[in-house]
């Protein structure tokens, strides 16, 4: 908050989204054409040394200019690493996740995880007794696990990746020890490398979380890492512009066998009730048609997600004369991974989880930033 | 209360403001109805209501309830023909008060008296039990005596269900609860009654202490379960003894069971509230922060928090957790730590600076001033961040043009921004969570909600530089700025001008912290002033534009003017060497103006940038050296060229020779003859109601006056005149600016003479 020191220094900034997430009424399609000044003199810029500075430095150039067509890398195989646990990936797989963004967390320790699970195990049990008048003699069977997703990483430089369980003990001591898993949540960061940068190592940076279980369970998990770690949860959403860019994305990836239809729904805001219109595809024909798309190969552009939505509208018009460019695309589900603009995520393919992690990681990132 | 009764309680009331003719009822009424979900009535009904005589009629309501308070005091008269109307009178005031503001503790102890004491009907009673509100406590005396006329049995069984659920409800307002403890057995004994069970068993689920539990009670209790079936009030006083004295009771009572009680406060719900924001509530004055933790916010619909802004607490759990871990010299660190519950004064704060204990969540700081300080001086960077990023996204979670239908929080949105600019004001420094929110949100405003809030925002932004800012903040601002109405423009100018002082302040202490020659690139005393210069230019343009879209409007133009106020003294007001004059479309509007006080304005503002000028040049001329920060001859030049167009107009009545240049064709195509005299400070359309009634003063019987004949002596008697009538910026100019000798001229400021 004060001077900045002397010094000048650049540094990467985002190179990300046209529009600020939250617009979500609005279809951000129509990407302005101005083109990045590469302008700006020296005497132009304040550069500021403190992070804070830079912060606000990045975010200035976020919303000042849009980056050039932003260019992303179609979601590679599996890259996760060696000594991923294949089981607690199945874990991760086939269910729907809510998401949200998390700013970055204070004096998180992984060595503590054991106290953390002790001490979170206690406040859930503390917070579901508010309500009651006194408990009596009675325990809330409940088990909190904290445990690392060792591998889950785009980089070296990503913290690890760590999935906070809470399971019911059994009644009954002889059936098997594994509890039924009441909520589960996660915590990961793939390719962060720009919120990395700007902070320092008091700061464990895990901007997305994923969550499955009661939203009360959630509310209560949250309110206790906020306080802990002094972090700050909000709910990410997806708008219709990421939508169609993970549509895109999705429909790149290779895919031996195809488990689901790609399909989408729009949604028109009509009163009294809102239409919905699903269009279903067949998976290859979608590939097929991503195929003649595409040019360059291991990228996406935009262009060329404009150009797949592009045909897909006029596809659909043809036949029924209706233009979904004035409606507003709401989900998404291809095989590899499923996408509701609420911020529901299912991911489906094993080989693409980590690419799918990373585009969210960076929607998370922007959203925080 | 539920939402029905609640409107047919604001009904009742509405009868009764109209229906008495005394004004204190009708405030009061207005008053109650300030619930939240009542806003609708406030508007339909407050218009007929001068606020302004408010305060009055707060004195008139207190003495009328004390005339109420004696009035029942004494019992009902008998003979009175118009019994039924005094007693209607006095229920209703204070009926109207207890809602209102609450009762003292006093004035409930005598009317709990009397509606037990059955000195009244059953229905006056009931009434008067509903508005047992207080201020701040009920002290245990006067519940205690309450419970002694239970004994005589003097009210009815309805009276007593009704003081039962009064207790439950005000049970954390009682100030002391020992006695009432004492009279333990006297309200288990109550138990009997059927109609009174559940609430006596309410009762004693909150009074109950470990020595309470008794064999007999309980065996009592299993009893009366074993009559009335499985009672939940039964259960929940059962499971209590149960936990206390677990050998006791051995029958098993079903666990998880989450609600025992009916809720016996929901006829005070509002009224607890308020009573309960009265005793903790934070104070509504401006720049006095809260010390300390003060949260109260009762409706809270998210899972994040109670409130927006986090409780302050000190972060036990890292305490918590390196305890065991910790090695010797960090224990030594540690054992030294201050924690925050205790800090409660700067001195303490100064005293435990090095060692005090951060709050687990720093967006805590926001309502607590003491912190705050430590905020505004620490280096820590951690500390920061925390705080940046706490700011930034509760900023965006909470601002309610993001989300559809997010419109009803904005009440609370308000508040929230509200705390944010008086931490800002408190600490005289923007936050950068705001800046980047501005970023985000100002392209999506629509430049109505929280407008003042907003506003403020902007004129908080920490200093940087203009070309950067402009097109994120400013270009934003300008397009709501020129399709808005006059009222938006001039708020948005006032904000500006704050900025600019903003700015202005916080660059004359960083230059007098640092010498300028080791400042960094572009935080140079150069680029600073370059930055400042644009935002004033920016400021001139819009202005100008402005004035051409509000047909120069007066209102406007004076908006206009206290921005330049501030501009034309930042030489010698801040130190700082920077002079910029007004753009044409200003000067020459106000210098045209049909309102004197914008020419007096115009006079006062004409006069600083003089002095400011010569200032500029003295220091110029004393230094010899050519500093990089001397003004050009340019601005001297513009200066002399506004000072002549102003002294010719005024003083020497030559309008248009020098300054505004107007062909002398031009102007006898308009036919006026006379047009050289015609804007001086006699003629000029601003000044002539003057230089009337200077005339008249002098003759009052004259019928005509000639404005001409003011000449020689009778001028400087009039320039007299007009200095008394409190033109004091015309004063200063003429003094300064003009030689009083008999040919009066311009006196500019000589550019020529550098070096």
């Amino acid at each position: 908050m004060k001077p900045p020191p002397p010094k000048f220094k650049r540094f990467s900034c985002l190179s990300l989204l046209t529009s600020w997430d939250y617009r979500q009424t609005m279809d951000s399609y129509d990407v302005p054409e101005s083109t990045p000044s590469a302008s700006s003199r020296p005497e132009d810029y304040f550069v500021g040394a403190t992070p804070l500075q830079k912060r606000l430095e990045s975010i200035r150039k976020q919303t000042s200019f849009i980056p050039t067509p932003p260019r992303r890398k179609v979601p590679q195989c599996s890259q996760l690493q060696e000594d991923v646990d294949p089981q607690k990936v199945a874990f991760l797989l086939h269910k729907q996740w809510t998401l949200y963004s998390l700013t970055p967390l204070y004096k998180f320790s992984y060595s503590n995880l054991k106290e953390y699970s002790r001490l979170l195990n206690a406040f859930i049990v503390a917070e579901k007794q508010k309500g009651l008048a006194v408990e009596v003699g009675e325990d809330f069977n409940i088990k909190v696990i904290f445990s690392t997703l060792l591998g889950m990483k785009g980089t070296q430089r990503d913290p690890e990746a760590f999935l906070v369980q809470i399971q019911s003990k059994s009644q009954l001591p002889s059936e098997n020890r594994e509890g039924k898993v009441l909520w589960t949540g996660w915590f990961c960061c793939i390719f962060g490398d720009s919120l990395l940068e700007t902070v320092s190592e008091d700061f464990t940076c895990l901007p997305l979380f994923l969550a499955n279980g009661a939203e009360s369970n959630t509310a209560i998990i949250g309110t206790w890492f906020q306080k802990t770690f002094d972090c700050y949860f909000s709910p990410l959403t997806i708008n219709a512009f990421n939508l169609s860019w993970m549509a895109a994305m999705w429909t790149a990836c290779k895919v031996d066998h195809y488990v689901a239809t790609t399909e989408f729904l729009w949604s028109v805001p009509c009163s009294p009730q809102s239409l919905d219109i699903s269009y279903a595809i067949h998976p290859e024909d979608a590939k097929a048609l991503w195929d003649s798309i595409h040019k360059t190969p291991g990228e996406v552009t935009q262009e060329e997600v404009d150009l797949f939505m592009d045909c897909l509208y006029s596809h659909f018009h043809r036949h029924f004369k209706i233009h979904l460019s004035a409606t507003r695309l709401v989900r998404v589900s291809t095989s590899v991974a499923s996408a509701h603009t609420d911020g529901k995520i299912k991911i489906l393919c094993h080989k693409y989880l980590i690419g799918v992690l990373a585009y969210l990681t960076e929607l998370a990132v922007f959203q925080i930033e | 209360m539920s939402p029905q009764k609640r409107v047919k309680n604001v009904k009742a009331q509405n009868r009764i403001s109209q229906g008495s003719n005394s004004f204190q009822t009708t405030l009061s009424a207005w008053k109650v109805k300030q619930g939240p979900s009542n806003s609708k009535n406030i508007s339909k009904h407050g218009q007929n209501n001068p606020v302004g005589d408010y305060e009055h009629a707060d004195d008139q309501a207190e003495d009328a309830l004390q005339m109420a308070v004696e009035y029942f005091e004494k019992g009902p008269v008998k003979t009175s023909q118009n019994k039924d109307k005094t007693l209607e009178k006095h229920l209703k005031t204070v009926e109207n008060v207890a809602w209102k503001n609450g009762l003292a503790s006093e004035e409930i102890d005598v009317l709990l008296n009397i509606a037990l004491s059955g000195k009244f009907g059953n229905a006056v009673n009931t009434r008067i039990l509903k508005c047992m509100i207080p201020a701040t406590v009920i002290s245990q005396d006067s519940v205690v005596k309450a419970v002694s006329w239970l004994c005589v049995d003097k009210c009815s069984g309805s009276t007593k269900v009704l003081f039962y659920r009064w207790l439950v409800a005000m049970f954390d307002f009682i100030d002391r609860k020992e006695q009432i403890n004492l009279l333990y057995g006297f309200f288990f004994a109550s138990l009997q009654d059927d109609a009174l069970c559940p609430y006596v068993c309410h009762l004693l689920y909150l009074l109950t202490k470990k020595e309470n539990v008794k064999p007999f009670r309980v065996r009592k209790l299993l009893d009366l379960q074993a009559k009335m079936g499985m009672q939940p009030h039964l259960q929940a006083l059962l499971s209590l003894y149960k936990f206390f004295a677990p050998a006791l009771i051995s029958v098993s009572l079903p666990v998880r069971k989450k609600i025992y009680f009916k809720n016996s406060e929901n006829l005070w719900k509002m009224a607890l509230l308020a009573v309960k924001q009265r005793n903790q509530g934070p104070s509504p004055e401006p720049l006095k922060l809260m010390l300390g933790p003060a949260n109260v916010r009762p409706l809270k619909r998210k899972w994040n928090s109670l409130s927006i802004i986090p409780v302050l607490n000190s972060s036990s759990y890292t305490k918590e957790c390196r305890k065991k871990e910790m090695s010797l010299s960090d224990c030594l660190n540690r054992s030294g730590s201050f924690p925050l519950e205790q800090l409660k004064s700067f001195p303490q704060l100064l005293q435990n600076i090095h060692c005090l204990e951060l709050p687990s969540q720093m967006g805590s700081v926001l309502n607590n001033s003491l912190l705050l300080h430590y905020i505004n001086c620490v280096r820590d960077e951690p500390v920061l961040l925390r705080f940046y990023y706490w700011l930034s996204q509760t900023l965006q979670e909470e601002c309610i043009w993001y989300k559809v239908n997010n419109y009803e929080h904005g009440k609370e949105f308000t508040n929230f921004l509200d705390t944010i600019i008086r931490a800002e004001c408190f600490l005289q420094e923007g936050f950068y969570s705001c800046e980047a929110f501005l970023y985000k949100s100002l392209p999506l405003w629509d430049g109505l909600c929280c407008r003042s809030q907003f506003l403020q925002l902007v004129s908080w932004i920490p200093f940087s530089s203009f070309s950067e800012v402009k097109p994120l903040l400013f270009d934003h601002l300008a397009q709501l700025f020129f399709t808005s109405t006059i009222y938006f423009k001039c708020s948005v100018l006032q904000s500006l001008k704050e900025l600019l002082q903003n700015w202005l302040l916080w660059l004359s202490m960083d230059i007098h912290m640092k010498p300028v020659t080791n400042s960094p690139l572009e935080t140079t005393l150069g680029g600073s002033m370059n930055s400042v210069s644009k935002l004033i230019h920016y400021v001139g343009w819009l202005s100008t534009t402005a004035m051409r879209l509000e047909s120069n409007s007066t209102f406007l133009l004076h908006f206009i003017l206290d921005f330049y106020e501030k501009v034309c003294d930042i030489y010698i007001n801040y130190n700082l060497p920077l002079v910029v004059l007004f753009p044409p479309g200003i000067f020459y509007s106000a210098l045209l103006s049909l309102d004197t006080s914008i020419l007096n304005q115009l006079c006062f503002i004409m006069h600083r940038y003089r002095k400011n000028l010569t200032a500029a040049k003295k220091n110029e001329l004393v230094q010899k050296t050519k500093s990089e920060f001397n003004f050009s001859s340019k601005t001297y030049q513009e200066f002399n060229h506004y000072l002549t167009s102003m002294v010719g107009c005024l003083w020497t009545s030559k309008p248009f020779g020098k300054g505004i240049y107007i062909d002398p064709e031009i102007l006898e195509k308009t036919g006026v003859t006379e047009y050289k005299n015609s804007l001086n400070v006699i003629h000029h359309p601003s000044f002539l109601s003057y230089a009337v009634s200077f005339l008249l003063q002098e003759s009052p019987e004259e019928r005509t006056v000639n404005v001409s004949s003011i000449q020689g002596k009778k001028w400087s008697w009039y320039l007299d005149y007009l200095f008394s009538q409190g033109l004091q910026g015309l004063k200063l100019f003429i003094r300064s600016s003009v030689h009083h000798s008999s040919v009066p001229r311009a006196e500019g400021i000589n550019y020529n003479n550098q070096y």
